[in-house]
């Protein structure tokens, strides 16, 4: 790959890496905290292709042409060094999975093949906040979860709630509620499943995002892939809503 | 680096004729289809056959893969990005005798000096490769590098913190992670200096920047190392997505009772699953049905040696050395993981 290809590839992956940034897309695949690591790392690589433009069109002396060939110390005996520099052009799948693909974020498929997130205790052994105003009051899953599994729903009891995520199949086919929760990118996303009772949304495909209204329930599952317990919720209604700005957790 | 006869075989990618300067005396008259001229056509293809590319890309399991190759690349770009500029600064900005002044003279004390100067440097596994490299191109000794290159992305206080957050009320966790990363850094680091041999390390040529304007060599060192690594970090962002939706938590069950085998299991998917090391903290949190020392490896190991990183040293360093290095950095960290494991939790 000679260097202006190099400067297309590189123009074309910062670009790409920019214009996820300043779309939405980037938020299906990392934390919205990357932002402005993403948009520093797309300014260097487009300021990088154009220098590499600009060098190689200005041409430098004759004399400064850059000799890349030249610190060969030894003969190859497995042709590695002959390699490296096409291993560059792999770098054109990226570009093509954020221009062309954008694959969508997470669903049900990755929720159904790892364990439910395990729930946490409240912070320094104090009790839970209270939950916030409304009626119905809004609540994360994995909030629902923590409170539900570790203070026996106390904090929970007597409050109408609203849960949005989407539909996923539990095993036995009855639906579940999860949403996927990202510590850093999507590679360790993990779902935090919570079990549906009541009037469960239960013709509805996986993968449909919901928003669900109901009331603590002491029922509990557990989740078959890694055998953590899952929480339930009492649903009264729920209705198909549009799939959040920020899909994870 | 002595100048010598440049074999013409070797210059398959700067030096295409076609595409030189003008002025430079034109080798051959006729043009040939220069690899600007493939690329040209091969994004022209792309965009007319455009959604006959997205419709590859359905059914579950692929649109998974999909999602988990570009976000493990997204998330890897500015660190990559970070670790190439820093490296090339090191290459061009910081003279040779800085690292004779800053580094002990004797190399066996220059690994621990490395090693702690990891914990200093904040980044991913990602970054830390091409200025491993280029700190052995200035002419630091091996060991320290590799120190430095083990140490970095598993001590630093990000990764520190994150494990806190992860493992609250367990700080004996976070301790054993860094004493033990550190141990094992260190350890492979005085490996090298007994074991090592300087030919197992084959750097890829790189444009010879002594002789270019600062800034020209600077922007040659980036694109260099960004096309480099960057490629190479691409083949291990595929082969994680693949371990990723190809193996079903379900299957580690089973293992989990297991003292020793869930060990080995845990470093087995340390090393497929290709996790950023700010990252891996809570997805062991969540491998509640494994020991503490199980996890423990599994968070030793993860920075140091998994298919990321090996891909991008093979690009860095060379496969001569992969081969030997992986799997002896591999079993110090399990060895190392385990012992702290046993005493400390």
């Amino acid at each position: 790959m000679n260097r202006l290809a190099q400067a297309v590839v590189l123009l074309l992956f910062g670009g790409a890496i920019l214009r996820a940034s300043f779309t939405d897309l980037y938020l299906r695949y990392v934390k919205e905290g990357l932002r402005p690591f993403l948009i520093g790392a797309g300014l260097l690589l487009v300021a990088a292709a154009v220098m590499t433009i600009w060098y190689s069109l200005r041409g430098g002396g004759a004399g400064h042409e850059e000799h890349d060939g030249h610190a060969e110390h030894d003969d190859d005996d497995d042709g590695h060094g002959h390699h490296e520099p096409r291993v560059g052009w792999l770098l054109i799948l990226p570009v093509l999975g954020l221009l062309l693909v954008a694959p969508p974020a997470l669903g049900s498929y990755a929720a159904g093949q790892a364990g439910t997130v395990a729930a946490a205790a409240p912070a320094s052994g104090s009790d839970y906040p209270p939950l916030p105003a409304g009626d119905p009051a809004p609540i994360g899953l994995l909030d629902y979860a923590s409170r539900a599994l570790f203070d026996s729903g106390r904090s929970l009891t007597g409050r109408t709630l609203k849960l949005t995520g989407f539909i996923t199949p539990a095993p036995d086919g009855k639906p579940m509620l999860a949403r996927m929760v990202l510590s850093c990118c999507a590679a360790d996303g993990r779902p935090i499943k919570l079990g549906l009772a009541g009037k469960a949304p239960n013709e509805v495909p996986a993968d449909t995002w919901v928003e669900v209204v109901g009331v603590y329930t002491a029922q509990k599952g557990k989740d078959p892939v890694n055998d953590a317990e899952v929480a339930y919720l009492e649903v009264s209604s729920w209705q198909e809503v549009p799939q959040p700005k920020q899909p994870y957790a | 680096m002595p100048p010598s006869n440049a074999s013409p075989e070797a210059i398959d990618w700067s030096a295409a004729p076609d595409n030189g300067p003008p002025g430079k005396p034109a080798p051959r008259p006729e043009r040939r289809i220069g690899s600007l001229e493939v690329l040209a056509a091969l994004l022209v293809l792309l965009v007319v056959f455009r959604d006959f590319v997205a419709g590859l890309v359905s059914g579950a399991a692929l649109q998974t893969w999909t999602t988990v190759f570009v976000s493990v690349l997204v998330q890897a770009v500015p660190f990559l990005v970070f670790g190439v500029v820093l490296s090339a600064v090191i290459a061009v900005f910081v003279p040779r005798s800085f690292w004779a002044k800053a580094l002990p003279k004797h190399p066996a004390l220059a690994v621990p000096a490395a090693g702690m100067a990891g914990v200093v440097l904040p980044g991913c596994e990602c970054g830390s490769v091409p200025i491993a490299g280029s700190l052995i191109r200035r002419g630091v000794t091996p060991a320290a590098a590799l120190a430095f290159l083990l140490a970095a992305p598993a001590i630093n206080p990000i990764v520190l913190t994150a494990t806190a957050v992860a493992f609250p009320g367990k700080p004996e966790m976070v301790i054993g992670r860094g004493v033990a990363s550190l141990v094992v850094a260190v350890a492979m680091g005085w490996l090298w200096l007994r074991l090592g041999k300087a030919e197992w390390i084959r750097m890829p040529r790189r444009p010879d920047l002594d002789d270019m304007s600062r800034a020209r060599a600077f922007w040659a060192a980036c694109r260099h190392d960004v096309m480099h690594a960057g490629g190479f970090l691409v083949l291990g962002a595929a082969a994680a997505a693949t371990i990723n939706v190809v193996v079903p938590e379900s299957w580690l069950q089973r293992l989990a009772d297991q003292p020793v085998l869930s060990v080995l299991a845990l470093a087995a998917l340390a090393v497929l699953l290709s996790i950023c090391s700010e990252a891996d903290a809570f997805v062991a949190a969540s491998l509640s049905q494994f020991s503490l020392t199980s996890r423990l490896v599994f968070l030793v190991v993860g920075p140091m040696v998994d298919l990321k990183l090996i891909a991008m040293q093979t690009g860095v360093f060379g496969r001569r050395f992969v081969w030997r290095f992986a799997p002896a950095t591999l079993a110090t960290a399990i060895l190392v993981g385990s012992g702290f494991g046993v005493v400390l939790l």
